[in-house]
């Protein structure tokens, strides 16, 4: 794909975030819609793509009263948008369609017109996984993070790091749920939930949703808000069995997605101003700094201990709190790329001054799936 | 009303040679014919070169201890935290999930790297869980 040919030109969350009983799964989508259509200026019938994940386009579609020539159902788990945008890109460079609305939503929460999340006892998972008394995301996205910290020499309180660091972040953005300062002490004096992991490493979960319109850069620069360019992208998947990775000290899906929207966005990791790596635990911070190739995996406990992903330091990371602080409504892609959004547009809460070049990386049902987007402000 | 029970895997046409294997004490792998690849999980081809000339055969049972977890909360039915999952990196190649039996479940016992040797945990008449022990010597 070619570089800068499609913008962003409308992103917007549910108008609220948290704990929303009152709200079904199908309304925070429409919700979210709504106020990103508003966002771009624009008019439900002027939306000719449409995609999403877990509920299906034709459902999302029906509600809204849309009626788009271009869908897009990918359902990967949580970074399932960015493949979205990815994919809606594409299909505006190939004429497909015009202007392409992306929602997710999630009553993570409160689990109102949500459907429970089964595994079959015939699936693979099913037969080889489930039986050992896997019982959601905190007791297998954490699996392979003693063999990886054995392997690199990473410590505990590197680890417990994570969470305090982007705890700085969420102090300074309004809409983060957890704002009060933490220590490494208190992440590992935190209730114990799947050893090495406690309570401050695992993602908050929420409710909540958010969408983000995207249209050719031709027709972006007659839109209200400053548009935000699509300057490469990357996808790619592993295994929906953890246990199968190829190995546990990387993430093939991310060593496969992050390197090719480097590529195509033809930057270096010193041109990277912001940072976004989709932190469903503390672990995959390390792990995308390693595989994305800013720095051995060894060095990348340290360099968060060290502060240089904190407010002032040299590489913000995770700068809206991130899923263990901001919110995380069980598919967090979407947040991850509206905060990659905001510093571009200079709208963030904790903004990153003249920052240029934001890399939003996500992950998806464990390791099984990863997306990369790199974002610009300049065309 | 019965006690929540740990989940029950359902066999398939493809992995129902496995379950046969576990139900007779043994650890069944597949064997590419073509190129000598051995995987897990059961599938009637190679997932390296394609090849649908496979075979199954006996595996040694022997392991180590790859990763883990140890769950504390929420623990699955049938299951009394706090309990590890771990991940068995086999002999002959292959990785599989399993819980490991007759050890502490603490971090201290479960060292990386452990061997260990399979054991068959009946769940009924129908199903035979392979799970892994700490190799003694």
């Amino acid at each position: 794909m070619r570089k800068n040919q499609v913008a962003v030109v409308g992103a917007a969350e549910t108008t609220e975030l948290g704990i929303i009983p009152n709200v079904s799964q199908l309304q925070l989508h429409a919700d979210a819609a709504l106020n990103a259509i508003a966002d771009a200026g624009l008019k439900l019938s002027d939306i000719d793509g449409f995609a999403t994940a877990v509920e299906t386009p034709q459902q999302v579609c029906h509600y809204l009263g849309i009626k788009p020539t271009w869908v897009d159902g990918t359902s990967v788990g949580g970074c399932s948008f960015m493949l979205h945008v990815r994919h809606a890109a594409a299909a505006i460079e190939a004429g497909l369609c015009k202007t392409v609305l992306i929602t997710h939503a999630e009553s993570g929460k409160s689990m109102i017109g949500k459907a429970p999340r089964s595994i079959p006892a015939d699936s693979l998972q099913g037969q080889f996984e489930a039986p050992y008394g896997v019982y959601g995301p905190p007791s297998m996205f954490p699996i392979p993070v003693l063999r990886f910290m054995k392997t690199y020499g990473i410590t505990h309180e590197e680890l417990a790091s994570v969470a305090v660091v982007q705890r700085e972040w969420a102090a300074r953005n309004p809409r983060a749920m957890m704002k009060d300062p933490i220590t490494v002490a208190d992440v590992l004096n935190s209730r114990m939930i799947a050893y090495p992991f406690r309570l401050l490493q695992c993602c908050l979960v929420t409710d909540g949703g958010g969408a983000l319109i995207l249209t050719s850069a031709d027709r972006a620069k007659d839109f209200p808000r400053k548009p935000v360019y699509i300057m490469g992208t990357g996808e790619s998947v592993e295994t929906p069995m953890v246990s199968q990775m190829e190995t546990f000290n990387s993430s093939s899906a991310f060593k496969t997605a992050g390197p090719l929207a480097f590529r195509e966005a033809g930057i270096a990791h010193g041109d990277v101003d912001h940072l976004m790596i989709y932190d469903a635990f503390a672990h995959l911070p390390l792990f995308g700094l390693g595989d994305l190739g800013f720095m051995p995996h060894e060095e990348t406990g340290q360099f968060i201990a060290d502060g240089n992903t904190r407010p002032g330091g040299k590489l913000p990371l995770n700068t809206n709190g991130g899923g263990l602080s901001y919110m995380h409504s069980g598919m967090y892609g979407m947040y991850a790329l509206q905060e990659s959004v905001r510093p571009m547009r200079g709208i963030a809460p904790a903004q990153v001054p003249n920052a240029k070049i934001s890399v939003c990386h996500g992950v998806g049902s464990m390791f099984a799936a990863s997306g990369t987007i790199v974002f610009t402000n300049e065309r | 009303m019965a006690e929540p029970q740990r989940a029950r895997p359902k066999p398939t046409p493809e992995t129902q040679h496995f379950w046969d294997g576990t139900k007779a004490g043994e650890l069944r792998l597949q064997r590419c014919d073509a190129c000598a690849h051995v995987y897990f999980p059961p599938r009637p081809f190679c997932p390296s070169c394609a090849s649908r000339k496979v075979s199954v055969f006996k595996a040694s049972g022997k392991g180590l201890l790859y990763s883990y977890v140890i769950n504390h909360r929420p623990a699955a039915p049938g299951f009394t935290p706090p309990y590890a999952i771990a991940v068995v990196e086999l002999a002959e190649g292959p990785r599989m999930m399993s819980n490991i039996i007759d050890c502490p479940q603490t971090p201290e016992a479960l060292e990386l790297d452990m061997k260990l040797e399979v054991a068959f945990e009946a769940l009924d008449d129908k199903i035979t869980l392979p799970v892994f022990r700490p190799t003694k010597g």
